[in-house]
């Protein structure tokens, strides 16, 4: 079975720390990371005009679609994605195999810039969600779910 | 695959109805939507056709409230029932931590029904998942239609294994909360089993 994710809250700062400079750097709108299944976990800059929650479950989608096309054309995946539009461009880049990371950005930036600040910041991302994993792995922090109860569940559902 | 996030406080799960083409996945979907608070969803996407049959699939996030702290979002997806779209189907399967399997009850959509239950089992097999581990329940959709079948021939063909399974009438709304508490209840139940 795959192994579920697990977010801390010390993970979550530096992961949040990495899409800063990243949004600093690249001169970009936005910067989310997105589990590869479509949740949001951190982001930076000009988010809350965004339906984050839609736009990453499209954006996993829209990249599961895309791993499967390489697969079927005999490639491992296509790593990068990158869409244009008149305002807003999208770059989308598969991280570690596990996370998606996606940068909008408009005309003050530009392609190659997001695509260097990019594969900075990919290095030191696989480097947190390799830590991430192992201590997730070990079992090491506390489980929320231990001490849920069956009432505990029941009330979720109560009217 | 269930995402926790101890920063944020909040449990994420994966739901995806599935079942043969026309059964009423989406219309489950829409009737959950329509009858939510509206601080409790999120905005529902459909990737359809132009003639609405779902081409990749349907998403609605949804939050349940909390428990001990946690915000427990759940989001569920449907599947393309249509045969063809085999392959958007197993991409939706990825990561799922429980699923409604839903039958159309009339008697000239078994043959579908079958097949489409089969086609669940071996498209959670390619993705490492065993159905019969996983928190699973049966609807049984078109309840009100004259050719429905009863009851018993339905539960005999599409759920072997006796999971938990309801009867619907989707556009009406009937049985549809009733099956996803059902899986949402077996899903935090085995999140615990996991923790």
């Amino acid at each position: 079975m795959i192994q579920q994710l697990v977010m801390y809250e010390e993970e979550l700062v530096q992961i949040n720390a990495i899409c800063e400079v990243l949004h600093r750097d690249a001169n970009a709108k936005a910067v989310l990371v997105i589990d590869k299944n479509g949740q949001a976990f951190a982001q930076a800059g000009d988010t809350h005009e965004l339906d984050v929650t839609s736009l990453s479950s499209l954006t996993a989608g829209n990249v599961a679609a895309t791993g499967a096309i390489a697969q079927l054309l005999s490639e491992k995946e296509f790593a990068g994605q990158f869409h244009e539009g008149e305002k807003t461009n999208v770059h989308i880049s598969i991280i570690g195999q596990r996370v998606i990371m996606v940068v909008l950005f408009d005309e003050r930036s530009s392609l190659g810039l997001v695509r260097l600040r990019v594969r900075k910041a990919t290095v030191e991302l696989v480097n947190v969600l390799d830590l991430l994993m192992k201590k997730s792995a070990s079992g090491s922090q506390p489980s929320v779910f231990s001490e849920i109860t069956d009432d505990d569940i029941d009330n979720l559902f109560n009217d | 695959m269930s995402f926790i996030n101890y920063s944020s406080r909040e449990i994420n799960c994966k739901i995806v109805y599935y079942g043969p083409g026309l059964c009423g996945k989406t219309t489950n979907l829409q009737y959950i939507y329509n009858k939510t608070n509206p601080e409790a969803k999120g905005k529902m996407i459909s990737l359809a056709t132009e003639t609405e049959r779902t081409l990749f699939f349907d998403f609605l996030p949804l939050s349940l409230g909390e428990i001990r702290g946690f915000k427990t979002r759940f989001h569920l997806y449907t599947v393309p029932g249509q045969v063809f779209y085999d392959a958007s189907r197993k991409l939706i399967l990825k990561g799922v931590d429980g699923v409604v399997y839903c039958g159309d009850s009339q008697l000239e959509r078994m043959e579908a029904n079958i097949e489409s239950l089969e086609n669940l089992g071996s498209n959670l097999q390619e993705q490492g998942y065993d159905l019969a581990k996983l928190p699973y329940v049966v609807q049984y959709n078109k309840r009100d239609l004259p050719n429905a079948m009863p009851l018993a021939e339905l539960e005999e063909a599409l759920n072997p294994t006796k999971v938990p399974s309801f009867e619907a009438v989707a556009p009406k709304g009937i049985g549809v909360f009733d099956t996803l508490k059902a899986v949402a209840k077996l899903v935090l139940t085995e999140l615990r089993k996991g923790g």
